[in-house]
């Protein structure tokens, strides 16, 4: 055991895989000499060479396009897109080919790639340094979604997802590399000192892709979330005295959906939270999902709080971020009825 | 030795990183004056040397040489310093505006300045310029006032971005200056595609796009040329090596193994590489590819060859990837410096008037300053009310974004 930040564990989780798997190589903008720009592969060339993680040229589609080939080849390639703001010149590599190419080969190819990427606000980035893409991927079918709240978790779920031999896509939210964020920005940044999910095994241990995480027990109502806005369901859900459960979804596809039926089965109440845009977001799944399965067992509709349906402006940056006040609002509201 | 058959993948990197002693002597740079000037209408097939070339004026004494020398009066060159002194002082200010918490982030030009100043006046002010966040001197040498520029880094009741772009990211339409985006060249075809509907209505106006040595890699820039190609798009397609891309070289973009203004010869456009910190040169290759653009012999690419000596942001510390001094030792100087030099030769400037000159423009930026701050600044407006931001995603608004901005004027204090 030792005492990580999620830069530190994503760190430990690719030096693992380097060590242990010489068909894996992990590229991107500035991974190599320079550690990245938020310092997740540092010293990782210096340790396993310049042949196995390197520096690629500023061209999403072309390091996606690589990655696959590579993957044709029967390597595992980690690509780190610099924000995940930045992956859409490589969405058709993603969507039209990794995404299929199992399926198009009847099995015969397959694309065992992991797609790296910082994501989500709270470091006043603007509109092209925040964004929540998940549920453009989650829409399409081939692709797995992987979105870690902590440390711990981020190490495990990377390990699987280089493990995996479908194409991952692994979301980073970047507001909590240095520590749980739950969204009171006015107060002091919190680290990952003293969490108990700051403490990661230094060596290999996978969490498999698909099993929710429970963050907080609660027999209240359910609130499903994952990434940073599993830090501001448990803030929300100390601040209203409610008591909720906190699901940490931790990956949208595959998505643990028996973790979400016990839990609304239970609790009876159901709210959805994703930082985000509202329409068409995985949220919207979410809720048609338990509306499916668990409608006899609802005593209140279920709401989504999320991002509003606009870029993410930069100055207003916490008038946007979906925080606590706005999760507190919600929870009572799905208690009132 | 690997064996026959076994094969090798080449890594590329940087030449001088951290202690390392950077020698530039592997550059082999032409002599200021050697290369030739083609007619503005010479075929593209019988400009290709330039591509691999350098296109320089000033020689090493400041004195400027050869068929490119513009032949710029004094007044012109003086201007030209002088913007090019301002936009160093605004940058300055700005980037300890950063450190001081007034804006969150800030990016400089520091030593590539003559790059954006020359090309702006060697076009016409009405040229519409598709930039990126390194050519804040087309607006300083448009005459944007620069509490405006500041405004938009403040975030304050000055910005034309309301509040939502990333500081630097201007948009100045009235100054031919297009809103800029933090999508790395995805405005290089956009500039092309402005230069075609140009020639679409006959106008008279040209297109300038611009991207860097890294973003080049991106397939906007191959687009850019195959539809400036195929149309014959009366655009100045810039292409700014500064040698670095954050912390990798132009190497990893694929400087290595031939020049950037290399790749416009196989889409039959003309490549001129011209030394990027010899305001001369710059402004003469520009007017070169601008006179050829509006008289319809079509697009250029020019590689302006220059150092980024400012870190990549204020979010970058280079210390940690390159070496300390490489500014330094860069061979092609530094374009203010080198610009000085050539006017105090021709004895129309000298040290006394430069002191002046740069009392001048940091009295210019600090009193733009004092204005801008007034108006507020990151963190503590006055700013554009926060439900301005539901404005503008659409020209009208729909339901569910009325709901929306309804919602978090209900919240107390707009706290979510
Ligand atoms: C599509 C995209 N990918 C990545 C980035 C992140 N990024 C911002 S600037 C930069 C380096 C660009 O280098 P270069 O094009 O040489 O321009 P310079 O900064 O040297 O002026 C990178 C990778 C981005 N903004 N957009
Ligand atoms: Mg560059």
């Amino acid at each position: 055991m030792s005492r990580m930040n999620m830069v530190q564990a994503l760190n430990s989780a690719l030096d693992v895989k380097l060590a242990g798997d010489p068909d894996v190589l992990v590229f991107g903008e500035d991974v190599g000499f320079f550690g990245g720009v938020f310092r997740v592969t540092e010293g990782l060339q210096q340790r396993h060479g310049e042949g196995r993680v390197f520096d690629a040229p500023i061209a999403e589609a072309g390091q996606v396009a690589v990655a696959i080939g590579m993957g044709a080849y029967g390597l595992r390639p980690v690509v780190e897109c610099q924000f995940a703001d930045y992956i859409y010149p490589a969405f058709d590599q993603i969507v039209s080919e990794a995404a299929r190419l199992r399926y198009r080969s009847g099995g015969e190819f397959n694309a065992p790639i992991t797609i790296r990427a910082p994501y989500g606000g709270g470091i006043f980035g603007g509109q092209t340094h925040s964004q929540s893409p998940e549920g453009l991927f989650s829409h399409v079918c081939g692709l797995k979604t992987v979105i870690p709240s902590n440390p711990y978790d981020a190490k495990g779920l990377l390990i699987s997802a280089i493990e995996d031999d479908d194409p991952v896509l692994f979301f980073e939210p970047k507001r909590l590399y240095a520590g749980p964020f739950d969204g009171h920005h006015e107060r002091p940044a919190v680290s990952w000192d003293g969490h108990s999910k700051g403490d990661v095994p230094t060596g290999r241990y996978a969490i498999p892709l698909g099993e929710a995480a429970i963050a907080r027990e609660g027999g209240d109502l359910t609130i499903l979330a994952y990434g940073t806005m599993v830090h501001v369901a448990l803030a929300a859900a100390e601040e209203t005295g409610i008591d909720a459960e906190v699901i940490d979804l931790r990956t949208i596809v595959p998505l643990d959906i028996a973790a979400i039926e016990a839990s609304v089965r239970k609790t009876g109440r159901c709210l959805v939270v994703h930082e985000a845009t509202r329409t068409g977001g995985f949220g919207a799944e979410l809720s048609a999902l338990v509306q499916e399965r668990c409608f006899h067992w609802l005593e209140a509709p279920i709401l989504r709080v999320t991002g509003w349906d606009t870029p993410y402006p930069r100055e207003f940056e916490w008038e946007y971020f979906p925080g606590p006040q706005r999760v507190g609002a919600a929870i009572r509201r799905v208690m009132a009825e | 030795m690997d064996g026959e058959g076994t094969l090798r993948l080449h890594i590329p990197g940087a030449r001088f990183r951290p202690g390392d002693r950077p020698d530039f002597s592997y550059l082999r740079l032409p002599p200021a004056g050697a290369a030739p000037r083609p007619p503005v209408d010479a075929p593209a097939i019988a400009t290709r040397d330039l591509a691999f070339g350098l296109v320089r004026t000033l020689d090493d004494d400041g004195v400027a040489v050869g068929e490119w020398n513009p032949g710029l009066g004094a007044d012109e060159l003086v201007r030209g310093l002088r913007t090019m002194a301002l936009v160093r002082a605004f940058d300055e200010r700005m980037f300890r505006a950063q450190r001081q918490g007034k804006t969150p982030f800030y990016m400089k030009c520091t030593g590539e300045e003559a790059v954006a100043t020359a090309q702006t006046y060697a076009l016409r002010p009405d040229d519409m310029c598709f930039a990126t966040y390194r050519q804040q001197a087309i607006l300083v040498a448009r005459g944007t006032p620069l509490d405006e520029m500041m405004g938009q880094i403040y975030a304050n009741a000055l910005d034309p971005t309301k509040g939502r772009q990333l500081p630097v990211m201007y948009t100045a339409k009235s100054r031919g200056y297009f809103s800029q985006s933090g999508n790395l060249a995805t405005q290089f075809p956009q500039a092309v595609g402005w230069a075609m509907a140009s020639a679409y209505r006959r106008d008279t106006r040209i297109a300038s796009g611009w991207i860097g040595d890294g973003a080049s890699a991106e397939g906007d820039f191959h687009q850019a040329l195959v539809f400036a190609s195929v149309h014959r798009a009366p655009v100045v397609l810039n292409l700014v090596n500064n040698q670095w891309a954050i912390s990798s070289a132009q190497s990893v973009a694929g400087g290595e193994e031939s020049t950037f203004a290399s790749r416009a010869i196989g889409y039959g456009i003309p490549g001129v590489r011209v030394d990027g910190n010899d305001y001369l040169a710059v402004f003469a290759a520009s007017r070169w590819a601008a006179e050829r653009a509006r008289s319809n012999h079509g697009p250029t690419l020019i590689e302006h060859f220059t150092y980024r000596a400012a870190p990549h942001s204020t979010s970058d510390d280079p210390a940690r990837y390159r070496a300390g001094d490489e500014w330094e030792r860069w061979p092609l100087g530094d374009p203010i410096a080198r610009l000085k030099l050539h006017l105090v030769r021709a004895g129309a400037w000298d040290d006394g008037r430069h002191s002046a000159m740069l009392r001048a423009v940091e009295a210019d930026v600090a009193e733009a300053d004092a204005r801008a701050q007034a108006l507020g600044v990151h963190g503590d407006g006055p700013h554009h009310d926060p439900l301005t931001m539901f404005d503008d995603v659409y020209k009208d608004m729909p339901w569910n974004l009325r709901e929306q901005r309804d919602e978090l004027a209900a919240l107390p204090g707009r706290a979510t």
